[in-house]
């Protein structure tokens, strides 16, 4: 053996142990090197627009006039409508897979579900685009507005005027709402099957029903995965950018309406990145990312800041 | 004490919520049977051979493929595998194995999570000012990083969880016969969670060979062969983008049969890998 | 094969059993794991069910409350009657029924909130009352639990956070809340230290004057100091039945007597 080898053998310990180390912190360099190099790269934005980008709704590439505020708008808007309907959805998913559905059934459905979480946003976008907005443009939205009569409800009204367009902010929410619901129906369910049945039991001997017992005991007990999971969603359909891209309509501006088109911030990088000419325009978006970025880091922070706070006040037992 | 004379009301708000819960998880298999429909109707239509073995035709023109799209994502996922899978195991090796309740190990695991929350347009924005501003080109290379980049905290957890998983009894028993501490993770540790580990990267792969938004600003895309990494380089899913929104329906066929080789692919080496799970835990 | 002889309690005042048992037979799936069945529980006294492991004891207490129906390929055949009433019958309403017969399990099962709480979880469900007399009911139940003067100061304090005597405690408290008629326990000692144990047994004797209490235990010694009647199960059959001095000093059935000296089991 040469020097080396036997070097090599002698250390090969330490060598393993700091190569893993290694590894480990290109996470932490990834993650400083996403703030550092999107800020450096959108200094010209900074320095341009400061912190009044975020609140400026500008958007004009003729005369390189940038303002953050109707992406930030429509990224929160499309979120919101989407997490209305996905988390309560979700809660009644996973309480028939776990409780009221016969055991070959759940999972049937379980899969199904689990699948279609696995379903790439682009396959969701090409069919919102192709499928849902004309069925939304010709039969969901005149209901809404005319069958329902929403239009004509004081204050709410105003979140269904408009033309039936079937693309715009309502419409991009549900796609996002279809897309975050299996993902956050499956940890939901691993959630409700990891409550200790004599719990459940304990809860049914005292009287309760099946709904009593799982918005009152199971959800309880589980309330720090099925948040975890809630984050997870929520970040999910912040940033999410192909399945709203497709279907959100791509204007800058900000109506009351649901019906309008609006914008993202992910739908604006990918649609105007390529016609980014101008050192400004570049930075700009940019700029817009750098939101995004923090947006979601400072939920993720949240999430995991609550999940550790609830560890504390609900005891070791959870 | 009062008895309520509620158990009526608790009832029946018991058996709406049941029929709720029902028609919620209907409304989802309904969907998800609609998307999947509609995908392979539309889908079928556009596969033939030319579809699997030409590039694409200009608009108007009869025929053309995506072949080079096919070897494009095929082409960047598995570098992208290459980089983010033995990055994100020897991660999760680190937070398992030597840096458990260390400072540095709970640094990395936070950060790790919060990266996993980062939408991967703004991992393809970092990718495109890491990669692509400097050398003024998009690649296959910066595609590839980027999706390692998505790929390497989802490995490192799952490969954390799963040695975990393995009873230290295992570890003790290893180390007393005088293995090094290495060999038992590689020979020991990695044997005895396998299956758990495989199932972990096949279901990273599929995640990113999914992915569109990160390769949109680093492989970008082309209508030729590629002849290099270092240039923009064909992928199915922003093929699929750039001929979605295209006014040419010959494209958007295309696109439609794209969306089934993806979909398919992916739900493909899901269903395998959850089968390999199931197959050992049995 | 069996040694019962019903009825047992002519020398009480009121010999009506607060439960009838009459041909229980039960199964997991096509697995029968009792066989005929028949017992009298009597009225405010504490009746111990012992036996070897896996002879049937917690699979029989737990169909006084229909707890098995959670899982469907459980059933039963025969019947069960509190208060001469089959329990299987249409008009019993199950949510009543598990309200008048409480069930404490081997582990304790605080739920995840307060200890405040999880007393006034099951008023809440049963009952119409205002705060201030859910105070008192709560109050009442862990005073009836001799909890009260430990967690007086702590009822904000989640309910897992109390040492496992005092959740298994919370737990009765939880179930006395709801003045239930009978007390189903299924070894609620099993899993506490002796010291925790001895404070649950005592308690066990104060509630009996309230309460109709069936205890499950694998601790002989325990059945012997506690219950006042005792049925031996032995592979799903209860082999033998009677008052638990008689049982303790003079079995009549040869497995008994073997089980009781330790013989096996």
């Amino acid at each position: 053996m040469t020097r080396f080898h036997e070097y090599l053998s002698e250390h090969f310990e330490t060598i393993f142990r700091w190569f893993t180390i290694l590894c480990a912190g290109t996470v932490l360099l990834i993650m400083a090197g996403m703030f550092i190099n999107l800020a450096w790269n959108a200094r010209l934005a900074i320095g341009e627009f400061g912190l009044g980008f975020l609140w400026s709704d500008a958007w004009d590439p003729a005369l390189n006039e940038y303002g953050a505020f109707s992406s930030i708008y429509g990224t929160l808007v499309s979120t919101l409508i989407a997490m209305a309907i996905a988390v309560p959805m979700s809660v009644v998913i996973a309480l028939f897979l776990v409780e009221l559905a016969h055991p070959t059934v759940s999972k049937v459905v379980g899969s199904a579900i689990e699948l279609l979480a696995a379903i790439p946003s682009i396959i969701y976008g090409m069919w919102g685009l192709f499928v849902f907005a004309p069925i939304m443009a010709e039969t969901v939205q005149p209901f809404l507005q005319e069958t329902l009569g929403l239009e004509k409800v004081p204050g709410l009204g105003r979140l269904f005027t408009g033309a039936p367009m079937g693309i715009g902010m309502l419409t991009a929410g549900l796609i996002l709402a279809l897309m975050i619901l299996p993902f956050i129906s499956a940890v939901m369910r691993d959630v409700f099957a990891m409550v200790p049945p004599v719990v459940k039991e304990s809860a049914y001997g005292m009287g309760s029903t099946t709904w009593e017992v799982t918005h009152k005991v199971t959800l309880r007990y589980g309330i720090q995965g099925i948040i975890g999971a809630c984050f997870l969603g929520l970040g999910r359909a912040l940033g999410e950018t192909m399945a709203v891209t497709f279907v959100i309509g791509n204007a800058h501006r900000i109506s009351p309406s649901l019906y309008d088109a609006g914008n993202s911030i992910a739908s604006t990088l990918a649609n105007e990145f390529a016609e980014a000419s101008e050192p400004i325009y570049l930075h700009s978006l940019i700029y817009l990312g750098l939101v995004l970025l923090v947006m979601t880091f400072f939920i993720q922070l949240a999430a995991q800041w609550w999940v550790a706070r609830l560890k504390k006040s609900m005891g070791a037992g959870l | 004490m009062k008895k309520a004379d509620n158990a009526r009301r608790r009832e029946t708000l018991d058996i709406a919520m049941r029929v709720v819960s029902g028609a919620a998880s209907l409304i989802g298999i309904f969907f998800l049977g609609w998307i999947l429909w509609t995908v392979a109707r539309q889908g079928l239509a556009a596969f033939n051979i030319d579809f699997f073995t030409e590039l694409p035709a200009p608009p108007g023109v009869e025929g053309g493929g995506l072949a080079n799209a096919i070897a494009g994502t095929a082409i960047i996922t598995l570098l992208a595998t290459l980089m983010g899978v033995p990055l994100g195991l020897f991660t999760g090796v680190y937070l398992s194995e030597f840096g458990k309740s260390t400072r540095f190990g709970g640094m990395v695991r936070f950060t790790m999570n919060i990266t996993m929350g980062v939408p991967s347009i703004i991992v393809g924005l970092f990718v495109y000012t890491l990669l692509v501003l400097p050398f003024k080109h998009f690649s296959a290379y910066a595609g590839a990083v980027a999706l390692a980049i998505i790929m390497l905290p989802v490995v490192a957890r799952t490969t954390e969880d799963m040695l975990n998983l393995v009873p230290n009894a295992l570890r003790e028993s290893a180390l007393a016969i005088g293995m090094p501490r290495w060999r038992m993770i590689i020979a020991i540790l990695f044997r005895a969670a396998r299956s758990g580990l495989l199932t972990g990267i096949l279901l990273a792969v599929a995640r990113v060979s999914g992915e569109t938004a990160p390769l949109l600003f680093t492989a970008m895309s082309s209508p030729y062969w590629m002849k290099g990494l270092a240039e923009p380089t064909a992928n199915l899913t922003v093929t699929i983008f750039n001929y979605a929104m295209s006014p040419f329906d010959d494209w958007k066929q295309l696109a439609w049969g794209a969306s089934l080789f993806i979909m398919a692919t992916v739900l493909g080496v899901n269903i395998l890998a959850r089968t390999l799970l199931r197959e050992r835990t049995k | 094969m069996s040694d019962v002889k019903l009825p047992l309690y002519g020398e009480m005042a009121d010999p009506t059993p607060k439960i009838s048992v009459r041909g229980l037979d039960f199964f997991y799936g096509d697995h029968q794991a009792l066989f005929s069945n028949d017992i009298d529980i009597a009225p405010n006294r504490v009746t111990a069910v012992i036996g070897p492991s896996g002879c049937g004891k917690s699979t029989h207490l737990r169909v006084y409350n229909r707890i098995f129906e959670l899982y469907r390929e459980q059933r039963v055949k025969g019947a069960v009657l509190l208060n001469g009433e089959n329990i299987f019958a249409p008009t019993v309403k199950l949510l009543d029924l598990r309200r008048r017969v409480g069930m404490i399990f081997q582990k304790p099962t605080p739920f995840p909130m307060s200890v405040f709480e999880n007393v006034a979880y099951g008023i809440r469900l049963h009952y119409a009352v205002s705060k201030s007399e859910l105070d008192g009911r709560v109050e009442e139940a862990l005073k009836g639990a001799a909890l009260w003067e430990e967690v007086r100061d702590l009822l904000n304090r989640p309910g897992t956070a109390l040492s496992g005597g005092q959740q298994q405690r919370l737990c009765i408290a939880r179930a006395i809340a709801v003045e239930p008629e009978v007390l189903l326990m299924d070894e609620p000692t099993s899993a506490i230290d002796p010291i925790a144990t001895a404070k649950i047994e005592e308690l066990v004797e104060g509630l009996k004057g309230k309460y109709t209490i069936v205890i499950v235990t694998h601790n002989m010694q325990q059945a012997a100091r506690i219950s006042d009647f005792t049925a031996f199960f032995f592979k799903g059959y209860i082999i033998e039945f009677g008052a638990t001095k008689q049982i303790f000093t003079n079995p009549h059935n040869k497995k008994t007597e073997e089980y009781i000296t330790g013989r096996f089991g």
